[in-house]
């Protein structure tokens, strides 16, 4: 099991944060809960790691100064 | 077809106790005679403990109720001689359907593990369930087996005494007094035994009711279960339809919480939604109807002196899952051993200290799981509820998303790993699956099954390895069951209890349950782990 990422790396930000936007593009509020919904499922799967994941869900609970403290 | 919840099957008659000069007294009085109820009686009675089964009616249950029977509850029914009638008379399925909306969005197919006697499970009215284990008391009563069920005997009291408990008994002819070394209640989720002592049944209701219904159709569904998320017939509920014998479908629709519970079940209400949900050509007779509210709950301790609660008296889940009925077999399969023992002074009252902690424990994790099914079912929030659908939605193309449906996790038996019984762990390359605090995974051997020659009292298999035909620990025998892995064409046998190890002795639970295995047979150790099993040391 591998621990959760949080240093930069995702290649090209700018282009996936676009990328992201746009597939909200013209989705009402409620389309793009869903959405985001089947992203985190996607993804969950995808990493298929559950200490990674539960670290990331305790880094995403986290907010302002705490938000840079590393995860446990 | 006959309406056997319509029919007197113990009659209330006189007893010579209701004329004794003092008190009668009996081994063990059983409160109840529901399914936990009849199977603990013939559990005792298989083994020679003289049993009294009280229950304030005289027939089985109405409607169909539990419906779903899962492995692990056959085999234990093989070991009372109730498994195969059981079988017989069920449906088995191995298919089912999930729809989301108005689609289907996947199909899966159980495709149960080979080399089992039993399958998954079957499906099969609680009142057929009643009847064919009463079936089963009426026979071994028949051979002299030490089995008595009192219809029309209510239990107004229960007292604890010097010598055991005292109960006072209500009949169509009054009341009367009667003695028991043992109590076992298996009188239900209200259990009158469990208020009548002041106990506690702390919990988590869950704000929803379901309406269930026995519908009688001579339309050709097919043997499938079919569970809806939020349908066209039930906006923003689900439903469930499950095939049961003699033509009858079960039809489970989720209500919600404020709705008139009385209304809902009067048959000009309920046929209009069966019609829309089953379509107009289908003609169908409703048997049976009923509203249910369902908790998640349990007792802290099963065990108060010399009162034991199994079952529903002792724990409940919701319906997802079928854990009801079916934890409570596994209570009786725990207990029944345990008490005869004890019974017959071959094992410390300290013995059954290892029911509450081991029955704990499947019941947390039954009402773990049934939790989460209805958190997945029933969404509680704006966010659970999105989850919900997002994995419904992705679950029609996409396969990843299928095991996070939760519509009932099925059955399955929990695994002692931490019991007080347990010996050592010394085979090393033998599968996980098999380790102590297990129950035993069957196997074919020949034309019969591994299970059917082991249980009711314990056992040393040895599997190519050699060990004397019977061990003694003081007042407790182990017998051996000697086995090669040849015994077994297919193979299961040796890759379900020695993996990687060339031979293996395992000493097993007279509830089918590991006590402990090793590589050889040492006398000793053998004896320690009888003791230990048994609650010595």
């Amino acid at each position: 099991m591998a621990e959760l990422i949080t240093t930069p790396n995702l290649p090209d930000p700018d282009g996936f944060y676009e990328e992201l936007l746009a597939a909200h593009d013209g989705l009402s509020k409620a389309e793009s809960d869903a959405l985001n919904a089947r992203l985190i499922l996607l993804l969950a799967n995808h990493i298929g790691d559950r200490r990674a994941l539960s670290q990331a869900l305790t880094a995403a609970r986290r907010v302002g100064s705490e938000a840079g403290s590393k995860a446990p | 077809m006959g309406r056997i919840f319509e029919t007197a099957l113990y009659p209330y008659s006189r007893s010579p106790d209701q004329d004794a000069a003092t008190p009668a007294r009996h081994r063990v009085v059983i409160v109840g005679a529901g399914p936990v109820g009849l199977a603990a009686a013939i559990d005792l009675a298989t083994q020679g403990i003289e049993v009294v089964v009280l229950d304030e009616n005289d027939r089985v249950s109405w409607g169909s109720r539990a419906i779903c029977f899962a492995k692990r509850p056959l085999e234990i029914l093989d070991r009372l001689g109730a498994g195969q009638r059981m079988v017989d008379k069920g449906v088995l399925w191995n298919l089912g359907k999930v729809f989301f909306g108005d689609r289907q969005v996947y199909d899966f197919n159980l495709l149960p593990e080979a080399g089992h006697r039993r399958p998954a499970f079957i499906n099969l009215q609680q009142y057929h369930f009643e009847n064919l284990l009463c079936e089963r008391l009426f026979e071994l009563q028949a051979k002299g087996a030490p089995v008595e069920l009192r219809g029309g005997n209510r239990v107004a009291s229960v007292t604890e005494q010097e010598f055991g408990m005292e109960l006072e008994v209500e009949t169509p002819q009054g009341s009367y007094r009667l003695q028991a070394d043992w109590v076992i209640a298996c009188d239900g989720a209200g259990s009158p035994v469990r208020k009548m002592m002041g106990l506690d049944f702390v919990g988590r209701v869950f704000e929803d009711n379901f309406l269930i219904a026995d519908v009688v159709m001579d339309g050709d569904f097919p043997t499938e279960r079919w569970f809806w998320f939020d349908p066209p017939f039930n906006r923003g509920q689900s439903a469930l339809l499950h095939k049961q014998p003699d033509g009858v479908w079960r039809i489970d629709l989720q209500l919600g919480w404020n709705i008139d519970r009385e209304a809902a079940v009067k048959p000009e209400n309920v046929i209009p939604r069966l019609r829309e949900m089953l379509g107009d050509e289908v003609k169908f007779e409703l048997e049976w109807v009923s509203v249910y509210t369902f908790q998640c709950r349990r007792m802290e301790k099963f065990r108060h002196g010399r009162v034991i609660f199994a079952g529903d008296s002792a724990h409940q889940v919701s319906p997802f899952g079928a854990r009801g009925a079916n934890s409570g077999l596994q209570d009786v399969d725990n207990l029944c051993w345990k008490l005869a023992l004890v019974a017959e002074g071959k094992a410390p009252e300290s013995l059954l200290d290892s029911y509450d902690a081991e029955r704990v424990q499947g019941a947390e994790e039954n009402i773990l799981n049934s939790t989460r099914s209805t958190d997945f079912i029933t969404p509680k929030t704006e966010v659970s509820r999105l989850f919900r659908d997002a994995v419904l939605d992705l679950s029609e193309a996409h396969e990843f998303a299928r095991p996070l449906v939760n519509s009932g996790r099925l059955s399955v038996p929990c695994i002692h790993d931490a019991s007080a019984l347990n010996g050592p762990d010394a085979l090393p390359g033998a599968p996980a699956r098999t380790r102590p605090g297990a129950p035993c995974a069957d196997a074919p051997l020949g034309a019969g099954f591994l299970l059917d020659r082991l249980g009711n009292d314990f056992v040393l298999l040895t599997i190519d390895a050699e060990a004397p035909e019977r061990i003694e620990a003081g007042p407790i025998a182990a017998r051996r069951l000697a086995l090669r892995t040849a015994d077994d064409a297919t193979g299961a046998l040796a890759a379900r209890y020695l993996g990687g190890a060339g031979q293996g002795v395992y000493l097993i639970r007279p509830d089918q349950i590991v006590a402990a295995r090793w590589a050889g047979f040492e006398q000793t150790a053998v004896q320690a782990a009888l003791r230990r099993a048994t609650g010595g040391e």
